[in-house]
C-alpha cells in the first residue's frame, strides 16, 4: 500500500461516510385501504414472491388473469426472489422494494409501520382472518398470509404399514419403536435428516406448541427456558437426538439431497420426514412422476397427546405487505385481499385458508378423523424471541444448532446432550437477562 | 466483505526508466496538458476503483462502529464494542483452526505445482496437453466445483466407486466427522488451486532465459543443479507472492465449505461466521468489525511476510 492508496482512502471515507446509513424512510403509519369500486382502481403493481417456480411455469400470470377480471384497470407485474431474505433485505434500504411483498423475516416487528402500510385494525380483521397478530403492531396489521401450515411427519403409509404400524405413534417412544420396527422389517432408512439441505432440521423449531398444545408456546419461549425438562423444543430436540443416536437414518447425513428426498419418500425408500402440510402436494407430484401413487404420502402430528388428543399449530406462511411508498397502494391492498380470500391458492397448496370459516382441506381428512385438536399460537412475544434468538446466537430458526445436535448424535462431535441443552440453556436465558434488565 | 477472490497479479518487474536527456522546457499551456492527461485517463479506473472498492471499505468500516441489523433505519454507534466483542470471545476465534487444513493443504499446493511447472518446464511429450489438464479446474466455477464434489464424496458416489475399482471398500463417511471433512475440503481446495500457481511458476520460469540452462548443462549441471541454482532463485518474487496469496487464501476459505457443507461438522471458516453473523443474526454492525479484523490480520501477515522476505531484484546474469 502506497501513499496514494492511503490518500484515496482518506478521501472516499470522507465523502461517504457520512452518507451511508441504511435510510428506509420517513413516511411513518400510511394506510392502504381497500378499494370501494374495483373497476376504478388503475395502476401498475409489482408483486414480489419467494415462488420462482410459480413464477417461471406461468401460474402466477394465471392468478393475476383471473384478478384481472374483478380490477380489469391494474396490472400485476410479479417478481420472483431466489434468495428472498437476503435480496429482499438489501433492497429494503432504498424505497424501491414492489409494491406488494412478504415481510421477510430480519424485520422487527416494531418498524413494520415504517416499510409497510396498515391494512386495518386487529379487532376489526381478527374478525374474519387467522394469523392477524403475527403482524400486528400497536393494534394494527400490517400482512396477512394466503394460507396456513401445519407442522407435522411426512411418512409414507406403505411402508408403515408393512412394518405392522397402523396407528399413529402417541409418544416420543413409540414412534422411535415404530422406527426400529421399519427398520428391522423394511429395507426402507426410517427416517431421514435432509442435513445438507440445512432448513429441513430448522423446521424442527415449529414442534413448539405441538407437545403441550398451549396456545403460550411463543410466550414461554421469551420467558423461561426452552430446554428445560418437558419444554416443547427439549422434547423435540431430544427425539431428534434419539432418532440418530439409535441409527434410525440415512448412512451419511452429510451428503443428503433434498430434491431427492422427495422421490424416494414417495418410493418407499425413505419413510418418514418432519416437514409441514406445504410438502405434501410437492411429494404427491414426486410420486406422480415416480409412477407411484401419491395416497401413499401420509401426514401426522407431533407424538405427543394432551388430554387424550394430538395437538396440532397452525401457523401462517410469509405475510403479504404493501410497500408503504408505494404509489399504487389501492391496488396493491386489492391484490392480497383477492390473493387471500378468492385466489384458491391455498387449494392449489392443500393449505389451510387463512378464512376463519373456511373447512379444512382434503389432505387433513385424518386430522378431523382422529379429532387432532388445532390451535394458534399467540404471537405477541414473537418480536421478543427474535430479539433473544439474535443476541444470543442460539438460532432456534436456524439450521446451526441442530446440525451439532445431529452431529453429537452420531458421534461426530464430542460431548454430552445435557450439557449440550445446558449451553443452550445458559445462552438463552442469560440474553433473556440481559435484555430484561 | 471481504473480497475473496484471490487477484493474481504477476508484477512487472521494475525496468530502471533510462535516464532520458534533459528536453528545452515546453511552453506553460502544454505543461499544463502534459501534467493533466494522465489523470484523464485515470479517471475512469479510479471512479470504479473508489466506488466498487475503496467506498463499500469505507461504509464497513464506519457499520463496524455500529450496532446496525442490516435494514432497520435506526443505528447507533457503539465505539469500540463490537471490536471488544470479537477479541474477548473465543469462540469466534476459534475458527482459525479451521484455516490450518487450509494453510497445511497450501503448502502441499505449492510443492506440487512447482513440481509440475519444473518438469513441464522442460521438453517432455504432450506438455501443452498436461498444462491443461493442470489448469482446467481453476476455470471452473467456484459453486459447481462445491457441487460437483458433493456428489464425489457421497456416500458410494465416485469417490468410494473408484476406490472400489482398485478392491478398496471402505465405508467411510468422507465429510462425517470434523477432521475427515476438513481434509476432504482441503483436498478440493488444492485441485482447484494448483492450476493457478502452477501457471504463475510456469511462467516465471519460461521467463529465465534458456541460454542459462545450456551453460549449466555445458558445465555438467543435473536437473536437480539447474533448479536449486537457476530456476529456484529466479521464480522467488512469484514464490514470495504466492505464499501471500495462500495465506490470506487460506485465513479466508470460503466457497467450497460454504456450498459444501454450509460449515456444518465443524468446517466453519472466519468468512462463513461472518456471514452468518450479518444475515443469519443480523449483527451488520459485528460481522463489518469481522471483516476488517480479517483485512487487518491478511495485511499484517503480509508485512511480516515482506520484512522476513523482502522482495529484492532478480539477477540471473
Amino acid at each position: 500500500m502506497n501513499r496514494r492508496h492511503i490518500l484515496a482512502i482518506a478521501v472516499s471515507a470522507a465523502l461517504l461516510v457520512p452518507g451511508c446509513t441504511g435510510t428506509g424512510g420517513t413516511s411513518k403509519g400510511a394506510d392502504a385501504k381497500a378499494p370501494d369500486d374495483p373497476s376504478k382502481v388503475t395502476g401498475t403493481i409489482k408483486v414480489l414472491t419467494q415462488r420462482t417456480d410459480l413464477v417461471t411455469d406461468g401460474t402466477m400470470k394465471k392468478y393475476a388473469a383471473e384478478f384481472n377480471k374483478t380490477y380489469p384497470k391494474v396490472k400485476v407485474e410479479f417478481e420472483a426472489l431466489t434468495n428472498y431474505e437476503t435480496e429482499v433485505k438489501i433492497r429494503m434500504n432504498t424505497e424501491n422494494y414492489g409494491d406488494v411483498l412478504l415481510i421477510p423475516a430480519v424485520i422487527k416487528k416494531d418498524d413494520y409501520p415504517r416499510f409497510f402500510a396498515s391494512l386495518g385494525t386487529e379487532a376489526e380483521r381478527s374478525k374474519k382472518y387467522l394469523f392477524t397478530d403475527y403482524t400486528t403492531v400497536d393494534g394494527k396489521v400490517y400482512g396477512q398470509s394466503p394460507i396456513g401450515v401445519i407442522p407435522g411427519f411426512l411418512y409414507n403409509k406403505r411402508v408403515w404399514q408393512e412394518a405392522g404400524v397402523t396407528d399413529w405413534p402417541a409418544t416420543p417412544a413409540e414412534f422411535l419403536t415404530d422406527l426400529k420396527a421399519i427398520k428391522s422389517r423394511t429395507d426402507a432408512v426410517p427416517y431421514y435428516t435432509n442435513f445438507a439441505a440445512q432448513w429441513p432440521l430448522s423446521q424442527w423449531t415449529q414442534v413448539n406448541g405441538s407437545v403441550s398444545c398451549d396456545p403460550q408456546a411463543s410466550t414461554k419461549l421469551a420467558e423461561s427456558d426452552p430446554w428445560a425438562e418437558g419444554a416443547d423444543l427439549r422434547v423435540g430436540d431430544k427425539l431428534l437426538y434419539d432418532t440418530v443416536h439409535e441409527g434410525l437414518i440415512e448412512k451419511d447425513p452429510t451428503t443428503t439431497n433434498w430434491e431427492e428426498s422427495k422421490p424416494r419418500l414417495a418410493k418407499g425408500e425413505l419413510a418418514t420426514q418432519w416437514l409441514g402440510t406445504w410438502a405434501i402436494v410437492q411429494f404427491q407430484d414426486a410420486a406422480r412422476q415416480a409412477g407411484t401413487s401419491p395416497d401413499d404420502i401420509g401426514f401426522m402430528p407431533f407424538p405427543s397427546k394432551v388430554d387424550g388428543k394430538f395437538c396440532a399449530v397452525m401457523a401462517p406462511d410469509y405475510n403479504q405487505a404493501v410497500n408503504v411508498h408505494s404509489k399504487n397502494k389501492p391496488a396493491a391492498r386489492a391484490w392480497i385481499d383477492w390473493f387471500t380470500d378468492k385466489s384458491g391458492y391455498d387449494k392449489d397448496n392443500l393449505a389451510i385458508s387463512p378464512l376463519k370459516d373456511a373447512p379444512l382441506p382434503e389432505v387433513l381428512k385424518p386430522y378431523e378423523d382422529e379429532g387432532v385438536k388445532l390451535i394458534e399460537l399467540d404471537d405477541s412475544a414473537g418480536a421478543k424471541v427474535k430479539q433473544i434468538d439474535n443476541q444470543s446466537e442460539v438460532g432456534i430458526y436456524a439450521p446451526e444448532y441442530r446440525q451439532n445436535l445431529v452431529d453429537l448424535a452420531r458421534g461426530a462431535k464430542k460431548g454430552s446432550l445435557d450439557d449440550f441443552f445446558a449451553d443452550l440453556s445458559k445462552r438463552w436465558t442469560q440474553t433473556q437477562q440481559t435484555l430484561g434488565s | 466483505m471481504t473480497d475473496t477472490t484471490q487477484k493474481a497479479t504477476v508484477k512487472a518487474a521494475p525496468g530502471a526508466a533510462p535516464a532520458a536527456p534533459v528536453p528545452a522546457p515546453a511552453p506553460r499551456r502544454t505543461r499544463v496538458w502534459r501534467g493533466v492527461t494522465p489523470w484523464l485517463f485515470l479517471i475512469a479506473p479510479l471512479a470504479l476503483l473508489i466506488t466498487f472498492t475503496y467506498a463499500p471499505i469505507a461504509n464497513m468500516l464506519a457499520y463496524s462502529f455500529t450496532d446496525w441489523d442490516g435494514v432497520s433505519p435506526e443505528l447507533h454507534y457503539t465505539g469500540v464494542e463490537n471490536y471488544t466483542e470479537i477479541f474477548t470471545r473465543e469462540d469466534l476465534f476459534r475458527v482459525f483452526f479451521v484455516s490450518g487444513y487450509y494453510l497445511a493443504a497450501s503448502a502441499v499446493q505449492i510443492v506440487a505445482a512447482l513440481y509440475f511447472a519444473t518438469i513441464l518446464s522442460f521438453n517432455l511429450r504432450f506438455r501443452n496437453f498436461f498444462k491443461g489438464v493442470l489448469f482446467f479446474p481453476y476455470l471452473i466455477n467456484g459453486v459447481a466445483i462445491g457441487f460437483v464434489f458433493l456428489y464425489f464424496f457421497q456416500d458410494g458416489g465416485t469417490l468410494d466407486s473408484v476406490l472400489s475399482l482398485f478392491g478398496v471398500h471402505t465405508d467411510h463417511a468422507w465429510l462425517g466427522t470434523p477432521v475427515s471433512a476438513n481434509t476432504s475440503l482441503a483436498g478440493v481446495s488444492i485441485w482447484r488451486y494448483l492450476g493457478l500457481n502452477f501457471v504463475l511458476f510456469l511462467g516465471a520460469i519460461q521467463s529465465i532465459p534458456g541460454e542459462l540452462y545450456e551453460a549449466a548443462e555445458l558445465d555438467g549441471a543435473n536437473r536437480w543443479h539447474q533448479f536449486r541454482y537457476i530456476i529456484a532463485p529466479g521464480i522467488k518474487p512469484v514464490l514470495t507472492l504466492t505464499v501471500i496469496l495462500s495465506i490470506s487464501g487460506s485465513l479466508s476459505a470460503f466457497e467450497i465449505p460454504y456450498i459444501m457443507t454450509g460449515g456444518a461438522t465443524g468446517t466453519e471458516t472466519f468468512v462463513i461466521q461472518t456471514l452468518n453473523l450479518a444475515f443469519r443474526f443480523n449483527k451488520t454492525g459485528l460481522a463489518s468489525a469481522a471483516a476488517v479484523v480479517l483485512l487487518l490480520i491478511i495485511l499484517l501477515v503480509t508485512w511480516v511476510q515482506r520484512r522476513l522476505v523482502p522482495d529484492d531484484k532478480v539477477d540471473l546474469a
